[in-house]
């Protein structure tokens, strides 16, 4: 049982499938999956192709300000309750988009917030805040 | 549901009169009376920033038209009958004629001669062309009770910009329309235009109140945005010999006023929606002039809020600004001759403002 222990220890330890010993190559990587979907969000957020009226979200919106993403979850009094910042958007492209809703994990939902934190990165995240 | 809404038009705006006369208009609009006896007051209506947006054929955006429409019914409602109205420029989003001929059809509706600025959502799929067409020159003077009043066309831009980098008209346009594009360019007069106001305001003595409309700011605020006019400086050396001038500007979306040596500057509201003071954009420094106290946060969930249109009182050379919010409480912003600057009648002490005012 002991050997048993050991030889597995000693297996797990030489594997080849490491515990996740990324690097600044990996990083860059990343940085730059999430400057896509950003940049994807950016040209949907000035996009008619959003909503059904040729409105874009960037005509209220410019650089996403104005959209605080750093304080949700928070209560929406005109909900009635704490929501997430995917539902504003939602909200909005129902409203003066005239489209329709998105899911969550909608690509496009992804993109959007994508783009809407990086026009607020640095900020304190401050959830609740009205 | 948008067909229905587009063709009742008519009888929208009859609904929304009798709503007014009902009791939606704001009783300090019934009860204004700023004239002095015998004086040279008078006021006037300022009408601007409706974007009338066409979706296709005879659909436009509903809300926008929504916004304009109640200007111009209400501001038919006022007593006393201003003298005129000023419309402050963006009558169109893209500036083509469908646009302009139903934004010019709501504001055929007012009972005032109207004075109209040009906005660059009207000018660059044509150069204002058409616009022409509907209101004449783009810059012009005309002087009215003792008061010297300039409108100037601000949204010129370099001509590199405007001739030589864009393969079409309509990508012109929807290049310049965009408030927040990096492919756009700065706000200016041109020097052209500078010559015409050197020789329009030489004529004009020192003593004369001058009254400048232009659609951008005549001061520097956020070049991202075109809070912006590029010769800023050397318009206000222009105005500054005489006693009293007074600068009025649209483009902002928001309420914005200032002091700068003898010049008030005070800006004016979208009838179709607001905009985000340019601080709330975390990337970047901007300079909301000290004296501002803002409006409101606009509530999302309220498709007029923080929208309006304003009422001047015109009196001892200086304009004292009414803001009809449509879904918020009114705004003064009156001239404090002992302070010599512009200030909010509710909310002139930092410690009475409300959170809504807080903008982040």
């Amino acid at each position: 049982m002991k050997y048993l222990t050991l030889s597995t220890l000693i297996l797990c330890l030489s594997s080849p499938a490491l515990a996740d010993e990324f690097s600044e190559e990996d990083t860059d990587r990343w940085m730059e999956q999430f400057e896509l979907v950003a940049s994807e969000g950016r040209r949907l957020w000035t996009s008619p192709e959003i909503g059904t009226n040729g409105v874009v979200c960037a005509q209220c919106h410019p650089n996403a300000a104005n959209t605080h993403p750093e304080t949700y979850p928070k209560f929406q009094k005109q909900l009635g309750r704490v929501a997430q910042l995917w539902e504003m958007i939602n909200w909005c492209i129902r409203n003066p988009l005239e489209g329709k809703d998105l899911a969550a994990d909608d690509p496009r939902m992804i993109a959007m917030q994508a783009y809407a934190y990086k026009e607020r990165r640095g900020v304190e995240l401050q959830p609740g805040k009205h | 549901m948008k067909n229905i809404i587009v063709n009742n038009r008519r009888d929208f705006l009859r609904t929304t009169m009798s709503g007014v006369i009902a009791g939606m208009l704001p009783v300090s609009l019934v009860r204004l009376s700023y004239g002095k006896e015998g004086g040279p007051d008078f006021t006037f209506a300022y009408i601007s920033d409706s974007h009338i947006q066409q979706i296709k054929g005879n659909q436009f955006v509903r809300n926008w038209d929504r916004g304009l429409i109640r200007a111009v019914a209400e501001a038919n409602l006022l007593e006393p009958k201003p003298d005129f109205v000023v419309f402050g420029g963006d009558l169109a989003q893209l500036g083509s004629k469908p646009e302009l001929d139903h934004g010019a059809e709501m504001l055929s509706k007012l009972n005032y001669k109207t004075y109209m600025v040009m906005g660059e959502h009207d000018y660059y799929l044509d150069l204002g062309e058409y616009w022409s067409k509907l209101y004449g020159k783009h810059y012009y003077s005309w002087d009215h009770k003792g008061v010297h009043f300039v409108t100037l066309n601000s949204i010129l831009t370099y001509d590199d910009w405007t001739f030589n980098r864009w393969e079409s008209d309509e990508r012109r346009m929807n290049e310049m329309a965009g408030l927040d594009n990096p492919n756009g360019s700065p706000f200016m007069v041109g020097a052209k235009q500078m010559e015409w106001l050197k020789k329009d305001l030489a004529r004009v003595s020192k003593s004369t109140p001058i009254v400048v409309f232009s659609h951008s700011p005549l001061q520097k605020i956020y070049k991202g945005w075109n809070f912006w006019t590029e010769e800023a400086d050397e318009i206000q050396a222009l105005l500054k010999p005489f006693d009293k001038v007074n600068v009025i500007y649209g483009h902002v979306h928001q309420i914005q006023y200032n002091q700068i040596g003898n010049i008030a500057f005070t800006s004016v509201m979208s009838t179709a929606w607001p905009w985000p003071y340019p601080e709330s954009y975390a990337q970047a420094e901007s300079h909301l002039p000290i004296l501002t106290v803002p409006m409101n946060r606009a509530d999302p969930f309220n498709e007029r809020d923080a929208t309006g249109w304003q009422f001047m009182n015109m009196h001892t050379g200086r304009v004292d600004l009414e803001f009809n919010l449509y879904n918020n409480s009114n705004r003064t912003i009156a001239f404090n001759e002992a302070k010599g600057h512009p200030e909010d009648t509710s909310f002139p002490d930092p410690a009475n403002r409300i959170l809504a005012q807080q903008h982040f």
